[in-house]
């Protein structure tokens, strides 16, 4: 069976979406499930984006971040790391494999580093199956 | 007679679904202003006060009540039918309190299904007895004839996930003060909103009115809950490490519960134009942690052991995710 996931990101401007477009410049080749967000700041992310995207069917989740210490506005980074860690511990407690949102931080330099973690947070969803969130959701609304 | 004494006086109808009674208290609370309420409206239908059967209201003409409050949320086949029937009898039909309108406490049992409920309360308490295990029956025959209960839902639902709603009117329970407004608003046929609209409560956030004393910086290296920690009776909550619901919740109850030295928890629902306000809570307190590295964040965490309790304690089936997967 052919299961393709479907996976939102969410990038920031400065560092991540930079990388990512390095990654395209360069002609790096990286599975195509991705869906990509550009956000000014990773600390733009708010929780309610993250389930949005849940409900509305995405099978995984990926946040990418300037590093940390390299934010364009300071803390932004650190305060979408705490947020992240919180939506870890919600959608587990929710029964939702805590695998499907992952955050990483991609520098503007790190195009190869894109495009590696691109294909494997692909095959870790992949792996999962399909995300069963949206079905649950319309069962009972 | 004069005209004021011809005027026909408003039906009004009070209905508790999945509720404590909380709710219909808070009505009975406007106390010897009951004269008032009564010398403008008939109580048609109200099963706390008045012996008014289901059949009763299955035969009143479709729209004959004028105002229906209807607290509780919608967890069994009985909540559902009367919700059906009274939106069908009900000209103006408000969820009152905070379950009726985002699910509130019932609302929790989302976090686990109808089995892992049945099998708590009829076989693993403390207190049970049930060798033969026991299980209530929706039918049951017995010589004098069939003895029926209600069917229990997995899943939690709001009045609005059932029927069209008019209005909104939150609180665990409704300040009785914000229901006088209301009701006065509805008699007077004066400054009733829009459809669709939260009533009886306010615009900003709780923070707004809060007279506690507050900085732009709040730094939290460690979560207390409120029974660890001494309050100093004068500083913001969450700045003593007490996470408090106030930032991500409306206001309009006047501060009640951080008036008597606790915490807010939310029953209020969330501020205008948010679609999540367990969402927002865990977005602003990720903000006021103070710790940048991973390890250390998690560490600062494992105070918080339910978030999804904590967060959404009044609003689970009307967030977004609304119930556990599986």
């Amino acid at each position: 069976m052919n299961f393709e996931p479907t996976i939102i990101s969410f990038l920031c401007n400065w560092c991540s979406y930079t990388g990512a477009d390095l990654a395209g410049t360069a002609r790096m080749k990286y599975a195509p499930n991705i869906r990509i967000i550009r956000l000014m700041c990773s600390g733009r992310v708010d929780p309610t984006f993250v389930l949005e995207s849940f409900k509305k069917g995405a099978d995984g989740v990926l946040i990418c971040g300037c590093h940390p210490g390299d934010c364009h506005y300071h803390e932004g980074n650190y305060k979408c790391l705490r947020r992240y860690h919180f939506l870890k511990k919600y959608i587990t407690q929710l029964g939702i494999e805590p695998e499907r949102l992952h955050l990483e931080w991609i520098s503007a330099s790190e195009g190869k580093q894109f495009a590696e973690l691109i294909n494997s947070f692909t095959e870790t969803i992949r792996e999962l199956g399909p995300s069963k969130i949206k079905n649950v959701i319309e069962t009972y609304t | 007679m004069s005209e004021e004494e011809n005027k026909p006086k408003l039906k009004l109808a009070v209905y508790w679904g999945a509720a404590c009674g909380g709710c219909c208290v808070s009505v009975l609370d406007v106390h010897e202003k009951l004269f008032d309420v009564v010398a403008n409206a008939d109580l048609v239908f109200w099963p706390i006060a008045l012996d008014i059967k289901y059949a009763d209201v299955e035969a009143m003409p479709d729209g004959y009540i004028d105002l229906t409050l209807f607290n509780g949320a919608i967890r069994n086949s009985e909540n559902k039918h009367m919700a059906k029937l009274l939106r069908q009898k009900t000209k103006v039909l408000v969820a009152y309190g905070s379950c009726s309108y985002m699910g509130g406490i019932p609302g929790l049992a989302n976090l686990n299904t109808k089995e892992d409920i049945f099998e708590r309360i009829y076989n693993e308490t403390e207190s049970t007895i049930n060798p033969e295990n026991i299980r209530p029956q929706e039918r049951y025959e017995v010589d004098e004839g069939v003895l029926t209960l209600p069917e229990f839902y997995n899943d939690v639902r709001t009045l609005s996930q059932t029927v069209d709603v008019d209005y909104y009117l939150p609180g665990c329970p409704p300040q009785t003060e914000r229901l006088l407004e209301v009701f006065t608003a509805i008699v007077t046929g004066l400054g009733l909103p829009p459809k669709g609209s939260v009533i009886g409560a306010a615009e900003k956030s709780q923070c707004d009115e809060c007279t506690r004393k507050k900085t732009e910086n709040k730094l939290i290296k460690k979560f207390y809950r409120p029974w660890e920690i001494v309050d100093d009776g004068e500083t913001c909550f969450l700045e003593q490490g007490v996470i408090c619901m106030g930032p991500a919740t409306r206001c309009g109850c006047g501060n009640r519960c951080i008036m008597g030295n606790a915490p807010c928890r939310g029953c209020y629902g969330p501020a205008p134009d948010v679609i999540d306000p367990g969402a927002k809570m865990m977005s602003a307190v990720a903000t006021m942690i103070d710790a940048n590295d991973a390890n250390e964040i998690e560490k600062i965490m494992e105070d918080i052991i339910d978030p999804a309790g904590y967060f959404y304690r009044y609003s689970l089936p009307a967030s977004i995710l609304r119930r556990k997967m599986r």
